[in-house]
């Protein structure tokens, strides 16, 4: 039987762009580009080599956003995703991890899977609590942060790196996956994939397909209210001293004066 | 005045320095209510008392260590039951997020991670959180449910508020999603003897200009004078020069420690996420066009290999 994978991706403001919010203290995505969320990168990559080592996978990669985010699926399609979901509602405008997690719980359910695999966190909210919302709501193992990962015989085995212990799980599937950055270098994208990935279905789904109300997600549903952003003030410029020898010891001086030393 | 569940990070009964942090910040908005889950539960008490717990609930099972995450979060849903807190404070680690955001759910409330402050507001407590590369600051409030919200470290001071500090045994009955992933092994980290990264009150990071493993020693040592703990960019860990549970940024570690001191790490919006808000930073880099000094209260253009071991032993001849 195929093993059926679901794999949960972002479409962000590129981090390296003057990222802020809108007027409604919602993220801006106009005056930034957008992309797949680099550590969904990941998410994808691990995809690709479990289904490799099945006798018969299959790929789908889900995404909620707005138009645009047709882009990090187009990305995730071109790496060697099967095929795409993209939730997609004017309603869902301002929905926080409640809302989010809610729609691709629905969506997942709706897709059908053996497997779901996400990113450890988003470059954006970077909340990194999604994965553990997901499973939750799905009600099957929680299987998260893993930097190794592994499939055979209906299990998932990996390993989890906290900060006390390196930890061995397992758990059988159905499961929820969420995988680190020290998974292993994401692929990219061949001239032959970003040419296949023009011809593989993108469907696109809206509220009621998932049998949802609008007043269930968007900023009106949402379970957080931002009251106020504000730009951080520029640090104060710095002495920056050229090192003639003597580098080492006026730092020092300069720690001292701090009561650092 | 209403109570406020506090989630116990504790190490066999040895209580971590955020959790006494959170309790700074628990009682601005209520009575502390500390949870304490697993092995050495009880023997967290007495620290507790000392920072403002008036109860201790407590339970241990071997469930919480076999299992992952979910037997926590049917404990602290338990305590949740029986308190009817006000709010819920957890510690912002990976595994305390994961908690409290499934508390969240099933609660019906709404989630905040990450917070770096927090104070009493007319309909609910208001967390400060930094985004976008800690550029911005916000402030949010839980506006659905009873306020789950996650504090980062070095986010209050410790403080001495003496309480009862009472022990309760919690009832903890587990669900079938308790035993859904087994953890088969534990190997613990090995010690250092350096702060905890996240904990430090100084951090010492090196990045690509270290040019090789071998060579971080020297930021150890600059480290070890200064008490501090020790921190990599990206760049050096990508190249394996040091463990990635050092790693400094988006997908590392975020600080914010009194003093960080970077040294061959040219600032990239990767490396500055995690670092920013340090009270005070210092770098020693080669390049003067570098971006991190455009972030620093003092910086040395020069080479990291002169540079460091000169300071690391002026602080030992100033500390005799």
């Amino acid at each position: 039987m195929s093993l059926r994978i679901v794999v949960c991706v972002k479409y962000v403001p590129d981090a390296t762009g003057d990222r802020h919010f809108a007027d409604d203290l919602t993220v801006d995505r106009d005056d930034v580009d957008g992309l797949l969320s680099e550590l969904d990168e990941y998410a994808v990559e691990q995809a690709l080599q479990i289904a490799d080592e099945a006798d018969d996978a299959e790929i789908t990669v889900l995404t909620v956003g707005p138009e645009d985010a047709k882009d990090a699926l187009r990305k995730a399609l071109s790496m060697g995703a099967d095929k795409a979901i993209h939730v997609e509602d004017d309603d869902l405008h301002g929905t926080d991890v409640i809302g989010t997690s809610l729609v691709l719980a629905k969506a997942v359910e709706k897709a059908g899977y053996d497997l779901v695999i996400t990113g450890m966190a988003s470059t954006d909210g970077t909340m990194g609590v999604l994965p553990a919302i997901l499973a939750e709501r799905l009600g099957v193992p929680q299987v998260t942060l893993l930097s190794e990962v592994k499939v055979e015989d209906g299990k998932v085995t990996g390993r989890r790196d906290g900060d006390s212990a390196s930890e061995q799980l397992e758990a059988s599937l159905p499961a929820l996956v969420s995988v680190t950055d020290q998974s292993g270098e994401a692929r990219y994208p061949s001239f032959k994939g970003i040419m296949a990935a023009k011809k593989k279905p993108v469907e696109s789904w809206d509220l009621s397909d998932l049998d949802l109300d609008a007043e269930e997600v968007g900023l009106e549903g949402a379970y957080t209210v931002v009251e106020s952003a504000a730009q951080r003030p520029a640090r104060t410029a710095g002495t920056v001293v050229k090192d003639e020898g003597e580098g080492g010891k006026q730092l020092a001086e300069f720690l001292a004066g701090q009561k650092f030393i | 005045m209403a109570e406020v569940l506090v989630y116990v990070d504790h190490v066999d009964g040895a209580v971590r320095k955020p959790t006494l942090e959170l309790l700074t910040l628990a009682r601005r908005v209520g009575e502390p209510v500390a949870v304490a889950l697993g092995a050495g539960a009880e023997a967290t008490a007495a620290v507790l008392a000392e920072h403002g717990a008036v109860k201790v609930l407590t339970a241990d099972a071997p469930e919480f260590a076999e299992y992952l995450v979910v037997p926590k979060v049917d404990a602290l849903e338990a305590a949740y039951k029986a308190v009817s807190p006000a709010a819920v404070l957890v510690p912002s680690s990976a595994e305390g997020k994961e908690i409290a955001a499934r508390l969240a759910v099933r609660i019906g409330s709404g989630i905040i991670t990450d917070a770096i402050d927090l104070e009493a507001g007319d309909e609910g407590p208001v967390a400060t959180q930094s985004a976008f590369a800690a550029s911005f600051t916000t402030k949010s409030r839980v506006s659905k449910g009873t306020p789950v919200i996650t504090v980062k470290p070095n986010s209050a001071a410790v403080e001495a508020a003496p309480a009862a500090g009472a022990v309760e045994a919690l009832a903890v009955t587990f669900g079938a999603l308790a035993t859904g992933t087994k953890v088969i092994s534990r190997t613990p980290r090995e010690s250092t003897g350096r702060p905890e990264l996240t904990e430090a009150a100084i951090v010492v990071s090196g990045g690509r200009g270290v040019n090789g493993a071998e060579n971080f020693h020297l930021i150890e040592e600059l480290a070890d004078s200064l008490g501090a703990a020790v921190g990599a960019s990206r760049a050096a860990v990508d190249a394996g020069w040091y463990p990635h549970t050092n790693q400094v940024g988006q997908t590392g570690k975020s600080v914010s420690p009194q003093l960080y001191i970077a040294a061959g790490i040219s600032g990239a919006i990767q490396h500055r996420a995690g670092m920013q808000t340090s009270k005070t930073i210092v770098a020693v880099n080669k390049d003067a066009e570098a971006p991190i000094f455009d972030l620093v209260d003092y910086g040395v253009v020069g080479d990291l290999f002169e540079v460091v071991p000169q300071l690391t032993g002026e602080i030992k001849a100033r500390k005799g």
